[in-house]
């Protein structure tokens, strides 16, 4: 599809994009008693299926399968939200590796994914069908679950798979010819290798894990990243400061929440610049990542709420939102 | 017939075809964003056609100059062209809002897909969102008026 192609969609999205949560909704809500009267509020926006019965988790539940909906709706090219999906289908692969190789099944962590659900992903591992799978999924699956097998180590394994999800993503946003969707997997691959780094400098990780685990991107020169990382905290402060992210650097610096925080915000600020663009699928990705962002959002003040965390600590959570 | 009727009529041509061809995009590409807007916001029906229709402005202007040539050149009045040099006056006349009709239309469409865009997110913003494809509008009508004159003068 050329980028003309998109003018009716956009149009929509640009509408769509005024219920979308601001800021400050998001700090309102932070400051509400109860999760009850956060699905209240998000009630009078629109969000759920109007039925006064309905819990957080459905909620949100239908406000990701409306997103879903309109995507289709819009017939927006399906590759983009397949390579947007890969995170969801590694984590599926993850749970049913898990699911096999435990005697404790934990269906619940599954995503509702068409043709990749549960039972597939179970008929796949059971059977040892890699062909079945995606292509960029096949050589991480097998490795994934031989590993398990082979060790029992759920953390290798979880590692490896990561890894593969990382690499895909890397791969497919380069490939996709999509400036914004190349843009948002680069940012996303090389905050996520930060914070690989940042945990495993924490927990005391060597060399060699971070090599396996750290993904190469465009941004980033991961050698020299793992290398700072297994030297101490400042080093990886000094290398992020002196290679473009310095504002990571002082978010470590302040706390691990303002760290996470500035993770977040990051892959925002990548989308930011597509409420100006009038063509082409960037406003469609954008507002579907937004989405993700404001459902991810008030997934964390409803569970704040329910834990009894204080305004004042939930407010040290909230990110910044593109509405 | 002569090659100065062959060129006056290519000339009226081109001033209907090229103008034509960009308001027929530039209202087009206006027509997709303004029905993406009024799916979601009916209320902007009357804001969002405003704007569709302004590239297709263009198109009037050159089938102004084009009837004004036909009447000069001895298709619907005046005397039929006679040499070839009157004829390629009547060509070079035309070409003014040929091109500029064809260029602008392209841009003023795009302009108005920003604008459908702008109303979408701030409606009561309507008054300005007008004023940015009526900026390119300007150089539509200079090439107009250029055209009409220099039929008229021949």
């Amino acid at each position: 599809m050329s980028d003309l192609d998109y003018i009716y969609a956009v149009a929509r999205i640009r509408v769509k994009e005024k219920s979308l949560l601001s800021d400050d909704d998001i700090r309102r809500m932070s400051g509400m008693e109860n999760s009850r009267e956060i699905l209240g509020f998000l009630s009078d926006r629109g969000w759920g299926d109007g039925s006064p019965e309905e819990d957080g988790s459905r909620m949100l539940e239908t406000e990701e399968r409306k997103t879903a909906d309109l995507m289709k709706e819009l017939k927006a090219d399906p590759e983009i939200f397949r390579v947007l999906s890969y995170p969801r289908l590694y984590h599926n692969l993850k749970a049913g590796i898990r699911e096999l190789c435990s005697a404790d099944p934990p269906d619940h962590l599954y995503y509702d994914i068409e043709g990749f659900g549960r039972e597939e992903v179970r008929r796949i591992l059971r059977d040892k069908d890699y062909g079945a799978l995606p292509d960029h999924m096949r050589k991480t699956a097998q490795r994934a679950l031989e590993t398990m097998l082979r060790t029992q180590d759920g953390q290798k394994c979880d590692l490896i798979i990561d890894r593969g999800c990382l690499d895909a993503c890397e791969k497919a946003g380069r490939e996709s010819g999509i400036p914004l969707l190349a843009d948002y997997e680069e940012s996303t691959v090389a905050v996520t290798n930060i914070k690989i780094a940042v945990r495993a400098q924490k927990t005391g990780k060597d060399l060699k894990f971070l090599k396996e685990a750290l993904c190469p991107c465009r941004t980033l020169n991961t050698d020299i990243l793992a290398a700072a990382a297994v030297s101490g905290e400042a080093s990886l402060r000094d290398y992020l400061t002196n290679h473009g992210f310095a504002e990571a650097a002082e978010a470590l610096k302040d706390s691990p929440s303002a760290f996470e925080r500035w993770c977040d915000n990051r892959i925002i600020d990548a989308i930011l610049p597509q409420k100006r663009n009038s063509v082409s699928a960037g406003p469609l990705i954008a507002y579907y990542l937004a989405r993700e962002n404001e459902i991810r959002m008030v997934r964390i003040l409803l569970t704040a709420k329910a834990n009894g965390f204080s305004e004042e600590d939930i407010r040290k959570r909230i990110r910044k939102m593109y509405g | 017939m002569n090659m100065g009727m062959v060129f006056a009529l290519m000339g009226a041509a081109l001033a209907t075809a090229l103008p034509g061809i960009g308001s027929a995009w530039g209202v087009g590409i206006a027509g997709q964003a303004a029905a993406g807007v009024v799916s979601e916001d009916p209320d902007q029906f009357a804001k969002v056609l405003l704007l569709q229709l302004l590239p297709g402005t263009q198109g009037i202007y050159g089938l102004l100059v084009a009837f004004i040539t036909l009447s000069n050149i001895g298709i619907l009045g005046g005397d039929p062209v006679k040499d070839t040099a009157t004829g390629m006056l009547y060509l070079f006349a035309c070409l003014p809002i040929a091109l500029v009709g064809l260029i602008s239309a392209y841009h003023q469409g795009r302009t108005s897909v920003a604008s459908i865009g702008l109303i979408a997110k701030k409606p009561d913003q309507f008054g300005k969102a007008m004023l940015f494809p009526a900026m390119v509008e300007t150089y539509a009508i200079l090439a107009l008026l250029i055209s009409i004159l220099s039929v008229s003068g021949i």
